[in-house]
């Protein structure tokens, strides 16, 4: 670990850093909550950025030319390659500091921004790569799960059951049919030094989270749970309550994987039940109670084996 | 002046590369382009090249790994083939119009099915339209000059565009020629450090790819098409110091033996040796045969290849490449098009040969040179032929 990592005391309300590397006045929807993770992220890491972002929601509302809202450095190039282009930064700038052509002391993080399916599915392998190879750089998933910019059709990070227009409910379908990728599992895999799990309404958790990705020497990957009220048929001020249910009903667990060892951020002693998180939202309306129930039975089993891995290390 | 040495043509390319002090390279390995990255990556294990070799999963990340690279300001570089420019395609497309300068050597070779490792152009055919400077290598002295010129150019800042120089998979890549290589300082005197007008930096914030509305988009594209013309006296001017510094001569289309001539074969590339050996054998058998390459293929040499062609009777175009169904090989289908406003045009007449690694002998451009002289007086029946099928 770095010398700036044991530095970190963390966020707090007293410190919060006062710059707002992206700019409001963008075109994300009402209460998305993609574009405050994006927010609180940028936030922690400061003004000393290269942002990369993969083709999707955020890109878009954030770029309509003449408009930005990118305060710090950003390139955008396709959908499925943040990971390599942050490669490249990342390698041009390791480049430029060894031949004097960019300030040698200068500490400039390179982080990617990429959607669930930018993540999970077509960009899975460019990820990989670019975990494996090492390159110093901070790898932010926005999983709202599912593709939203594209009109809601189902990704790998899609839950078990959701309602999307590739994933409808019908005589034969109860709607997405397939469990959510883990995909901080497959990251953590790698033997990368970081890897965490964050949701805006744990705020603070978030911010110290990608701080200390950042921190670390080396591939860090940061998993946002972020919702989507427009994808997920939600109402807009409920996004920050069901990324708390989330949390609260084990659905989305808050750890950190640091040097391999899993450490759970948030103990859930006394869990909420599923149904609560399920029933707000009109992508789940259809599940019959024995669906919920599988849905109940597989979060528990999840969390032990969550549990498992934090004791058994 | 530096010494003239036998070199497998792949290396002579990764110590050019190395003289232009690239700062990244990103590649992925493919037959016949393996030579160029294995050697580049030797000289940086050595210590002889001061860059960082990002050993990408694949052709997409690696394209896509030197645009982040040439965006932050670091000279990149990258090599590649057939399927693998293939898997290059999505990303090809916005190198030129982010206007980041990459450069790539392309071995080419044909694409599959049925899966091929030996040359022919197809590869880089289906990329005609990326909106990358172009060249054509037609010896192992070529292509490495072509590199110099490729940095040159693409970097200037009136261009700011990728650029490949093409070379034939295994008949030029692999090929050991006599090759100079010139004097460290050659080089420096005649390729300036990369400075773009652009660049990620903390301390100068830009937005790089933001979305193009309806409203930008068509302006947007003029923009890039006009920048790209104009990258056209850059293009000549950089050969035209070319030969100051290094005594080489180099010109967007090469013209053999064509004085007086009344046919013409073509081609780009490799075979051109070949064939100017068969335009000799022809020329003392009396007949009035001359031989056209063109050595830039983007932005196309529209004036010049007009003026090379001016006079002829037949011009015989070879392909190197099929687009099925068309109404010729996508150079066939070009110079037709270049050349139908021209007053006293020539007959093209196409020809496709030489696909997957079939040799095109002396013979074979003999047989096509005939095949332009019965077409001088009455029209092909196709508009296209394919040479060397065997039936």
């Amino acid at each position: 670990m770095l010398k700036e990592w044991a530095k970190f005391k963390g966020f707090s309300a007293k410190n919060l850093p006062k710059e707002e590397p992206f700019a409001p006045g963008h075109r994300a929807c009402q209460g998305c909550g993609e574009v405050l993770a994006l927010r609180l992220a940028l936030k922690a890491l400061g003004m000393n950025v290269i942002a990369i972002s993969a083709t999707g929601c955020m890109e878009i509302i954030s770029s309509p030319f003449p408009y930005t809202s990118w305060r710090v450095p950003w390139l955008h190039v396709a959908f499925e390659n943040a990971a390599a282009v942050a490669s490249g930064v990342e390698a041009a700038l390791r480049a430029l500091k060894r031949k004097g052509r960019f300030p040698r002391n200068r500490r400039v993080d390179v982080v990617a921004f990429a959607g669930d399916g930018g993540t999970a599915d077509i960009g899975l392998q460019a990820l990989s790569g670019a975990l494996e190879r090492g390159h110093d750089f901070v790898y932010i998933c926005l999983d709202n799960e599912a593709y939203m910019n594209t009109g809601v059709q189902r990704s790998g990070c899609t839950p078990y059951g959701a309602m999307t227009t590739t994933s409808p409910p019908g005589k034969k379908s109860i709607g997405q049919m397939t469990w959510k990728k883990n995909v901080p599992a497959i990251a953590a895999a790698h033997g990368i030094p970081y890897v965490a799990t964050a949701t805006p309404a744990f705020f603070l958790d978030l911010m110290n989270k990608v701080k200390k990705a950042a921190l670390v020497e080396g591939p860090a990957y940061v998993h946002i749970y972020s919702p989507c009220p427009t994808g997920w048929g939600t109402k807009g001020e409920d996004s920050i309550t069901l990324a708390k249910l989330a949390v609260e009903t084990r659905i989305f667990p808050l750890y950190e994987v640091i040097e391999g060892k899993y450490y759970i951020t948030r103990k859930i002693t006394k869990p909420k039940p599923v149904e609560e998180y399920l029933k707000r939202q009109r992508r789940f309306r259809h599940l019959t109670e024995e669906e919920i129930r599988k849905i109940q039975a597989r979060v528990d089993a999840e969390y032990e084996r969550l549990l498992r891995l934090a004791e058994c290390l | 002046m530096g010494k003239r040495i036998a070199k497998e043509v792949s290396i002579a390319i990764a110590e050019a590369v190395k003289q232009c002090r690239v700062d990244v390279i990103a590649a992925y390995p493919i037959t016949p382009q393996t030579h160029i990255v294995e050697h580049l990556s030797e000289l940086v294990a050595n210590g002889e090249l001061d860059a960082e070799y990002i050993t990408v999963e694949s052709e997409h990340s690696a394209i896509s790994a030197c645009l982040g690279s040439v965006a932050t300001g670091a000279r990149t570089f990258t090599s590649t083939a057939s399927q693998g420019l293939a898997l290059m395609h999505e990303i090809l497309f916005i190198a030129p119009a982010l206007r980041l300068p990459v450069v790539m050597v392309v071995a080419n070779r044909a694409l599959s099915a049925p899966i091929s490792i030996w040359n022919d152009h197809g590869d880089i055919m289906a990329e005609r339209d990326i909106g990358w400077i172009q060249t054509f290598a037609e010896n192992g002295q070529e292509a490495v000059d072509l590199v110099y010129h490729a940095f040159r150019v693409a970097e200037d800042r009136r261009v700011m565009f990728p650029a490949i120089v093409n070379i034939d998979g295994f008949t030029l890549s692999h090929m050991i020629e006599p090759i100079e290589l010139p004097d460290q300082e050659q080089v420096d005197r005649y390729l300036p450090p990369f400075r773009p007008r652009y660049k990620l930096d903390p301390r100068k914030p830009l937005s790089m790819g933001p979305v193009g509305i309806p409203e930008i988009y068509t302006e947007a594209k003029k923009a890039q098409d006009e920048a790209f013309k104009n990258a056209y006296k850059v293009i000549l001017k950089a050969w035209d110091e070319f030969e100051e510094v290094f005594g080489r001569r180099y010109r967007p289309v090469e013209t053999y033996r064509m004085e007086d001539a009344e046919v013409a074969l073509l081609i780009m590339g490799s075979l051109a040796e070949t064939a100017m050996t068969a335009v000799d054998r022809m020329r003392e058998a009396g007949k009035r045969v001359g031989l056209v390459r063109l050595r830039l293929w983007r932005p196309f040499p529209l004036r010049d290849f007009v003026k090379a062609v001016k006079g002829l009777k037949v011009l015989a175009v070879i392909d190197r490449a099929l687009s099925p169904g068309a109404t010729g090989g996508p150079v066939g289908t070009e110079v037709r098009s270049a050349l139908y406003q021209v007053p006293g045009r020539p007959r093209v007449v196409n020809f496709i040969a030489g696909l997957g690694g079939r040799d095109v002998t002396v013979e074979d451009f003999e047989e096509m040179a005939d095949r332009a002289y019965v077409y001088m007086k009455k029209k092909p029946k196709e508009p296209y032929e394919m040479i060397g099928v065997k039936e």
